[in-house]
């Protein structure tokens, strides 16, 4: 009974064993066969071909933050709908309510979100 | 069984390399010819063998690492890009179960409980290579491009997962191999069992957030070029690059064959083989992707937020709460 | 346990364990961030061990997939912190090493001292997840309403300072 469940991922884990060493395997091979001359004005960043100005990390809109942050809240509600999803055909109305319920609930988080302006990207 | 897993793995990974190089020269031939050009011609012909040139030369191209990089993030994210693209194949059953030398050969490499939770798991994952490629470069291109990229891909997400529940609700599963399994008929409307006919509205937005989870126009914001030069790759050069423009076919060609298993049988289907049916399926997904990009323009930014938030979101749970009285009702 | 399930336990507790030192040692925020995200991953391998696949896959989709995006966002949003080195210890590094020394250590007694480890006499149910689904609906129905109810409030919560910062 052990490994009951993990032997399916064996496979898996061969999979990302073969894929990562698929990707090393072309990164050396073309190591191998391309050019190479690095001069300072080749590797500067990219800026329209001007000077870059200033430091790369700027402050960014904090618009993000918050849509990660519903995505968090939302992402947790999912998780939660697979196994009833699963377990609905054994289950009866009440599990429907239940459901309802939640979702409910936290569907009024978005309204808020919505209501206050969150969700407009300015 | 090891033995057999491998050899499984390495066919399927380059099958799909395979479909991923030819899904280029498709995309290029058929927006070519919806915009009245030609696309490829010159190598082989009608330029089949465009993406072996394609090869060739990126594999010969000097790798161009800029002074402002942050080393092991920078090397790091193509592969971190990659992984999770390939390996919802893992998972993906792509023939009915076959017979060799009195060995009973199961067409997936991993038939897994959880195979859609999986899928769903491992989707997520591809943010990774992006938020990396985008910090390590030290652009400023690539750092507002891979925000974008990641605001976009999570906020479509929950939408994605939730568009899938409907047909879990209906079949009482996780495990991709028994929905396809479900899905077969062996009377004349062969496609009577199909999920879409069930759940068209969790079809529709399965498409709508695969194609934004892709990154694909008209929701291409994270790339945009016309604004920011290529998105997060911008620094990247040679086959460092071309390992992020495989991992987008093979994102596309992931998104078309879950969408295929979960929505259109998988491979079952009539008088063809069953892998056959599977890869037109696939095919249909890729043509349909190419379309929207010939016909559709790009999105604006908050557009875009708001949509996905605002309509396909309440869309989704919506879908769930319906389907889920109408499986009581039955 | 056979061999090779307890040598994969052995290499992700070694990943666990270093990667978690990584977090609270690295002077670059990003990295530990990444270090962090090494960590929760190898949680989920754990628990693939353990015949809990459901719960990997929620580790998985919540904690890597979501929590730490979260955590990712924060740090490339704080401009200060994106680029700059920073010591994580302070005056008090001694202390702190004293007291968490010593919980580390009577944790190891306790384990030390425990010469019998009661499992759950119950098989491990087949369908994994529809068990977790009707425990959730049934006996578990409180906490489950209870839950919606959180993050609701986390939600509210982080809204309303938002629009403080903003405005």
């Amino acid at each position: 009974m052990k490994g009951f469940y993990v032997a399916p991922y064996l496979s898996i884990l061969i999979f990302i064993v073969i894929g990562i060493g698929l990707v090393l395997f072309t990164f050396f091979l073309a190591r191998l066969i391309r050019p190479s001359h690095p001069y300072p004005a080749k590797t500067i960043n990219y800026e329209c071909a001007e000077l870059p100005i200033g430091d790369s990390w700027i402050q960014f809109n904090p618009r993000f933050y918050i849509f990660a942050l519903i995505f968090v809240i939302f992402d947790v509600e999912a998780v939660f709908l697979f196994p009833w999803a699963v377990a609905f055909g054994q289950l009866g109305l009440y599990a429907l309510i239940e459901m309802v319920i939640f979702i409910l609930i936290l569907f009024y988080g978005l309204y808020y979100a919505w209501k206050q302006g969150v969700l407009k990207w300015v | 069984m090891i033995l057999i897993s491998s050899v499984k793995v390495i066919v399927v990974v380059v099958a799909v390399l395979t479909g991923c190089a030819w899904s280029t020269w498709l995309e290029r031939k058929v927006v070519g010819h919806m915009q009245h050009r030609m696309g490829p011609t010159f190598a082989g012909p009608y330029g089949l063998l465009q993406p072996i040139a394609d090869f060739i030369k990126l594999i010969f191209k000097e790798d161009i690492v800029p002074s402002g990089v942050e080393r092991v993030a920078y090397g790091l994210a193509p592969v971190l890009s990659f992984i999770p693209a390939m390996l919802v194949f893992a998972v993906v059953p792509f023939a009915a179960d076959a017979t060799l030398f009195g060995h009973e050969i199961k067409m997936v490499i991993s038939d897994l409980n959880i195979g859609i939770l999986f899928v769903f798991a491992v989707t997520s994952l591809g943010v990774y290579g992006l938020v990396m490629a985008g910090w390590s470069s030290g652009s400023k291109y690539s750092l507002l491009g891979s925000l974008r990229a990641s605001a976009q891909m999570i906020s479509y997400e929950v939408s994605y997962g939730l568009s899938i529940v409907g047909i879990v609700l209906i079949a009482n599963t996780l495990s991709l191999r028994e929905l396809v399994e479900m899905q077969g008929s062996d009377s004349i409307w062969f496609f009577s069992n199909w999920f879409v006919f069930k759940q068209p509205l969790g079809f529709l937005l399965y498409l709508t957030c695969a194609i934004a989870e892709t990154n694909r126009l008209p929701f291409d914001m994270p790339e945009a070029e016309s604004e920011l030069v290529a998105g997060y790759h911008t620094e990247y050069s040679s086959m460092r690059f071309a390992t992020f423009f495989v991992s987008e076919y093979a994102n596309m060609l992931a998104v078309s064959a879950v969408g295929a298993t979960l929505f259109f049988g998988g491979w079952q289907g009539p008088y063809l083989p069953s892998i056959v049916w599977f890869i037109l399926k696939v095919f249909c997904f890729m043509f349909f992707y190419i379309w929207l990009r010939g016909t559709f323009p790009r999105f604006r930014y908050d557009q875009l937020m708001s949509f996905g938030w605002k309509v396909l979101f309440p869309l989704a749970l919506l879908n769930v709460i319906v389907t889920a009285a109408f499986v009581m009702l039955d | 346990m056979d061999a090779p399930v307890s040598l994969v336990f052995w290499i992700l507790s070694f990943i666990i364990i270093v990667s978690a030192f990584m977090v609270v040692s690295l002077k670059n925020i990003f990295h530990c961030a990444l270090f962090l995200i090494l960590c929760l991953f190898s949680v989920a391998g754990i628990y693939l061990l353990l015949n809990a696949e459901f719960l990997a896959a929620a580790q998985v989709l919540i904690y890597v997939g979501a929590v730490s995006i979260l955590m990712i966002f924060a740090i490339m949003l704080t401009s200060q912190l994106a680029s700059k080195r920073i010591s994580q210890t302070n005056e008090n590094k001694l202390v702190a090493f004293f007291v968490c020394l010593m919980f580390g250590l009577s944790t190891l007694v306790l384990i030390a001292n425990t010469h019998v480890w009661r499992y759950s006499a119950q098989a491990l149910p087949e369908a994994n997840v529809l068990t977790i689904g009707k425990y959730l609906m049934t006996d578990f129905m409180l906490p489950f309403e209870v839950v919606s109810v959180l993050l609701l409030a986390a939600m509210i919560g982080a809204i309303v300072l938002a629009r403080k910062e903003t405005s």
